[in-house]
């Protein structure tokens, strides 16, 4: 099986309540509040769909009834249209990859064996199941030959948390349901499986419901989020742009915090806004004639080339000569490169820390694109502003 | 001080009795290891009979040897079983105890990835929850085994049939005290238990290679 032909399956909450059995029943006290209350939302094929809240709100219990390890207490859940209360429970889980903050890896079976469980429980042939462990075991970055036949004793708390990935994806399922996956890891190393997570999803097109309690990990990491609040309550449903730019509640306006704004330049790449054009020049053009077009422009500066047009750094336009022909050496390269993939927020902290107003932005081969202006920047925030995924999150704004 | 010749003149009789007392051990390792898997099993499933189970382990350990031989002798004779039945009971304590410690020491989050990937009871038993619980077992059987083999001289009170070396021990003892006798049933049994001992870590080294993971690591960096 192909790592690439894979299926992603929808998934419906229907009106779904969960009310934990009180420890100690006693006649007429009341029943325990519930951990899920009515919750309806819908998760498209191929995307992932963060569930995010408060400790305690009912993330977990949402998740875990969809692969049957909890019973809801009121209404249903599909998976493609079928629901799970009528599937047989172990047959249903062998066909969602589930992964969990403490992983869980078995202590006793190595690595390899680790990953291939859910294809043993399928009576894989013995050679299939080898052959898929090590093609996850490649595909989450970790050499099978040197990871394949140790124990998960052996393994850092990023190297298990990659293989309880790769373990959930053995049999290719069409869903993943990931409880706070990445919680236990240190920021670096959280930040680099993000990352990983992202990449495997842009080519494996999984429909994963990701739970965290982190709300910079949902803004990340979702197509979608569903902001809850204790008593399993969903608040609000939408990509995280929207989330940001236009909270449905105090709650939800709180809970993404003050710096909402600040969150909302991280879900924009430099690709997504309008650059501005600038003058520039290359080198051993003739000064005289590139003097004259700077200070026909309101910008003072110039932008020194070279011949590939890769830029080298700024003439002010007071400092161009006026006869001869442009050196290398005027120019000072101060502003940071950004490219197109680069978020608005770590263009603006670049911009920030070098002190500039202006970035430059360039393409893969280093040549130049245009540049960026804090300006525009901000522009990019405001409400009605139009660029990328900014665009997507207005809906609704403004009211 | 060592009568060589007696000893001479006993080696089939040492040789005899080593080999009933080995098996003699066996069989009540044996058969009490499997009645303390499934009294295990049961509690390991059903909560609240472990503590029932454990005490009832723990109430036939106290019951003296000697009355029980004389009331199972009316009623199985001068048989094995007879012999066996004490041996077989004092081994339960220590295997239930440690077989369920050994269930219940399996992390929770293993058993939840288990089920969430679609094990059933069954084979989260067999394929995670029995095999976790190896190391545990594994100390129960070692302790059994070497009680059980300091234990088998007691048979030799029900008739001079049993015993195993432990026979040797009472003789040399009603002759008034012959040194080399008691010797020559004490010395084997105390090498049986540190051989039987050492097959146990030998065995379970085998079997829990990744028990050994910290070692490992340790030797590989
Ligand atoms: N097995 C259980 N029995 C009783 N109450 C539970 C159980 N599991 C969770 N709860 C309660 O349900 C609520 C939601 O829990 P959970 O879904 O784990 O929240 P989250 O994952 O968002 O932190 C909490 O108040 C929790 O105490
Ligand atoms: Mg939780």
């Amino acid at each position: 099986m192909g790592v690439g032909a894979s299926r992603a399956a929808v998934v419906e909450y229907q009106h779904v309540s969960k009310r934990y059995a009180a420890a100690r029943p006693q006649r007429g006290s009341p029943a325990a509040p519930g951990a899920v209350n009515d919750l309806s939302l819908t998760v498209p094929a191929g995307k992932i769909c963060v569930l995010v809240g408060p400790s305690g709100c009912g993330k977990t219990t949402s998740l875990k009834m969809v692969n049957r390890l909890i019973e809801p207490t009121g209404g249903r859940i599909l998976v493609d249209g079928v629901d799970v209360a009528g599937r047989d429970a172990t047959e249903l889980r062998r066909e969602i990859g589930y992964v969990i903050q403490q992983v869980g890896l078995f202590p006793h079976q190595t690595i390899g064996a680790n990953v291939a469980v859910v294809p043993r429980l399928l009576r894989w042939p013995a050679a299939r199941q080898r052959e898929r462990a090590e093609e996850l075991l490649a595909l989450v970055g970790l050499e099978p030959a040197i990871y394949r036949d140790r124990y998960p004793a052996q393994l850092s708390g990023g190297e298990r948390q990659r293989v309880g990935v790769a373990r959930a994806l053995a049999a290719d399922p069409p869903l993943m349901l990931m409880d706070e996956p990445f919680g236990a890891v240190d920021p670096i190393v959280r930040e680099r499986l993000q990352n990983e997570l992202l990449r495997l999803q842009a080519e494996l097109a999984k429909t994963i419901l990701f739970v965290t309690h982190d709300i910079d990990e949902a803004i990340k990491m979702g197509d979608l989020v569903a902001v809850m609040q204790a008593g399993g309550r969903l608040e609000q449903f939408g990509p995280p742009a929207q989330i940001l730019a236009a909270p449905a509640s105090a709650f939800v306006a709180e809970f993404v915090g003050a710096d909402r704004g600040l969150k909302r330049l991280s879900l924009s790449r430099v690709g997504d806004v309008a650059l501005q054009p600038v003058v520039t020049a290359r080198v051993g053009d003739p000064a005289g004639e590139a003097r004259a077009r700077t200070f026909a422009d309101p910008f003072p500066y110039l932008l020194l080339l070279d011949a590939a047009d890769r830029p080298i750094g700024w003439i002010s336009q007071r400092h161009v000569p006026a006869s001869g022909v442009l050196e290398a050496s005027l120019a000072t390269p101060m502003s940071p490169l950004l490219d197109r993939r680069t978020t608005l927020k770590d263009a603006l902290s670049m911009m920030l820390d070098a002190d500039v107003q202006t970035g430059i932005v360039i393409d893969r081969t280093g040549r130049l694109r245009g540049v960026l202006s804090v300006e525009a920047i901000a522009a990019a925030l405001r409400p009605d502003a139009d660029p990328g995924a900014i665009a997507a999150g207005t809906a609704g704004a403004g009211g | 001080m060592i009568d060589w010749g007696w000893l001479a003149g006993h080696v089939d009789a040492i040789a005899y009795r080593t080999g009933q007392h080995l098996y003699l051990a066996a069989i009540a390792v044996g058969v009490g290891f499997a009645i303390s898997l499934v009294l295990a099993l049961v509690a390991a499933r059903r909560r609240v009979l472990y503590p029932p189970i454990s005490a009832l382990a723990g109430i036939l350990y106290t019951i003296p040897s000697l009355a029980l031989f004389a009331a199972l002798i009316s009623i199985t004779g001068f048989s094995v079983v007879t012999a066996e039945v004490p041996l077989v009971m004092y081994t339960l304590v220590i295997l239930v105890r440690n077989i369920v410690a050994g269930l219940d020491g399996v992390p929770a989050e293993v058993l939840e990835a288990a089920d969430g990937m679609g094990h059933t009871r069954r084979q989260r038993l067999w394929r995670v929850e029995l095999p976790l619980a190896v190391p545990l077992i594994v100390a129960g059987l070692r302790l059994a085994t070497v009680s059980t083999i300091g234990l088998v001289t007691i048979t030799g009170t029900i008739s001079d049939a049993f015993g195993g070396l432990g026979y040797f021990i009472l003789d040399g003892y009603h002759r008034g005290g012959f040194p080399t006798e008691m010797y020559a049933g004490a010395l084997p049994s105390i090498l049986l238990a540190l051989g039987a001992d050492f097959l146990f870590v030998r065995a379970q080294r085998r079997i829990t290679p990744w028990a050994q993971t910290r070692a490992l690591e340790a030797t590989a960096s």
